[in-house]
């Protein structure tokens, strides 16, 4: 008995000693932060100085009244539509022909894969330099098919620059959900396959009838990653337009951090930094349920 | 027959379509960097180099590039040591003690694979110049480690409870300590979820860039992806060695994944599987 009680109580402070270091550092770096953020959008502080002015809700009622914030809102919920329009099917299509042609398209892949080896950063800086309407790659394909009238300011234009920021980043993450169906294709049993030849299946009653509904669950995953993803977008935007112009191409994290980082302005800042925090947990929550109530 | 052989002329004719799609940019990047300013203002941007240069490259060379990169290995290494370290420890306790609080621990910290990252930078950000970590390496890891943690828990957990108990318990009846149990036994045998966990945060972390950008401020400390932000600002109008910088700053990951395609590829699609 008495063995035992010390034992346990041994291997109480064990776990302790094991869990100690990650509790701390979440507790640190993840809990703190994110109660200290709702905490902080109470208040009207610079960042700098050491007087924070407390002044309630006032910054939760200025960002109801804020259109540049709902315009940025706007600008993610349609970018979630345009990429999950736009990326799924061009996934699912390239990993459905990868899956049919077998090993002798694999070198494919391996190019296909290269835009996922590029850091946001670097794609953003190299996608300024394709899309300038003088000496960029794009205008010279245009030039060179005798297409000049097509050319313009790609970034530069408020009309055009959300639209050419989207594309950039589709090319970025349509990679990620091809390897994603490559993945969930191979998972198919050959056996369907060989029932359905048998049965003298066309190659569209293949896709339609086998490969599509057998998707099905990757695709919804793919499209919540995708909700999730695109709420929370940063880099590429920052780094190829910061946001312009004219707010243009704003997301919620760029306002963000404009308000927070370069206006000083880190009450507000945290103001929309909370208020992605309630948006973007909601839309997961939901999400995740719309989807499993649609498996049960 | 015939129709088969016919359609997959087609898949191919889509798939190299395709390919020039995903790849062209990287031609006219690696075209760009070895031309002279004069040879791109002058020419068509999309022709392969007449007289190609090095020059470029020595001028990126010559600036603060390895700078940036010694800092990325550093941050990243570290970064991801410490990852495996805490996380393992964390998840041999989830996968395998009997303790009131496991499930409720575990569940919230799973809850953080969910946390928009955003959320937590202005605090971090008041944190680190409170700890006076502002504009040091040790300001990216801390927050580096603390955010992969949910996620590397995770995996490894769920990777541990698949493996059988009875070697431990064999070595438990031998009289082996916990920490022995962990180290000997357990370790050794989730070294393909480690490997896993290893890439899916090396890979993330080194092209981080929204908290290298608020907690670091001078090129001395900075990683990579800011030193392509910071080489854009200051040579703006020298496209050519931008175009270097980029090319050069591809080629750490352009090697890993040439040396492990497979375990690369797995270890990026790590995040995405939870399902």
């Amino acid at each position: 008995m008495q063995r035992d009680r010390t034992s346990k109580f041994a291997q109480n402070i064990g776990i302790f000693l094991f869990l100690a270091p990650a509790l701390i550092l979440i507790g640190i770096y993840i809990i703190w932060p994110i109660i200290m953020s709702f905490n902080l959008s109470m208040f009207e502080w610079d960042g700098v100085s050491p007087q924070k002015i407390y002044i309630g809700l006032k910054n939760w009622k200025d960002l109801l009244h804020d259109s540049i914030f709902w315009h940025a809102l706007g600008n993610n919920i349609k970018f979630i539509f345009l990429s999950i329009i736009i990326e799924m099917p061009i996934a699912i299509l390239i990993a459905v022909l990868l899956d049919r042609g077998g090993k002798k398209f694999d070198v494919f892949k391996s190019l296909f894969y290269l835009p996922m080896l590029m850091s946001s950063v670097a794609i953003g800086v190299l996608f300024k330099y394709i899309y300038d309407p003088s000496f960029g790659l794009l205008s010279g394909i245009l030039s060179f098919l005798h297409l000049d009238f097509l050319n313009q300011d790609w970034l530069g234009d408020p009309n055009v620059a959300f639209y050419s920021v989207v594309a950039v980043i589709c090319w970025q993450y349509i990679p990620f959900y091809m390897i994603f169906f490559i993945a969930a294709l191979s998972n198919i049993p050959h056996e369907l396959y060989e029932a359905a030849k048998i049965d003298g299946a066309t190659q569209g009653q293949y896709f339609w009838k086998i490969e599509l509904p057998l998707l099905s669950p990757s695709i919804k995953t793919a499209c919540i990653l995708s909700l999730i993803g695109s709420l929370k977008y940063f880099d590429l935007i920052y780094v190829m337009t910061e946001g312009g112009p004219s707010n243009a191409t704003e997301l919620m994290a760029t306002y963000m951090y404009k308000n927070a980082f370069a206006s000083f302005k880190m009450g507000y800042g945290s103001t929309i930094a909370s208020a992605m925090f309630i948006i973007i947990t909601t839309a997961g929550v939901l999400a995740y349920f719309a989807t499993k109530k649609n498996e049960g | 027959m015939g129709s088969i052989k016919e359609t997959k002329k087609w898949y191919f004719i889509f798939l190299a379509i395709w390919t020039l799609i995903a790849d062209i940019p990287f031609l006219f990047m690696f075209f760009t960097s070895i031309k002279t300013q004069t040879e791109l203002l002058m020419g068509n941007t999309w022709q392969v180099p007449k007289q190609p240069t090095i020059g470029n490259y020595s001028t990126v060379i010559q600036g603060s590039f390895f700078t940036y990169l010694k800092n990325s290995v550093i941050a990243v290494s570290i970064s991801v040591i410490l990852i495996l370290i805490v996380s393992s420890m964390a998840a041999y306790v989830f996968a395998r003690m009997k303790f009131a609080l496991n499930n409720l621990l575990y569940s919230i910290i799973i809850a953080g694979m969910a946390i928009p990252i955003h959320v937590t930078l202005i605090p971090i950000y008041v944190l680190t110049n409170k700890m006076k970590l502002y504009d040091t390496i040790f300001a990216l890891i801390g927050p580096y480690v603390a955010l992969s943690l949910p996620m590397s828990i995770f995996i490894l957990t769920e990777f541990m409870r698949e493996i059988p108990v009875e070697l431990e318990e064999a070595a438990k009846i031998d009289g082996c300590s916990m920490f022995r149990l962990y180290s000997d036994i357990l370790l050794p045998l989730s070294r393909p979820a480690l490997i896993t966990v290893g890439i899916y945060n090396g890979t993330y972390l080194w092209n981080e860039f929204v908290f290298a950008l608020v907690l670091t401020s001078s090129p001395q400390k900075r990683t990579l992806p800011l030193g392509i932000w910071d080489f854009q600002a200051r040579y703006g109008s020298d496209i050519p060695a931008i175009m270097a910088f980029l090319t050069l700053s591809l080629l750490p990951m352009l090697i890993a994944y040439i040396l492990g395609q497979d375990k690369i590829i797995k270890g990026m699609m790590a995040g995405a599987v939870k399902g």
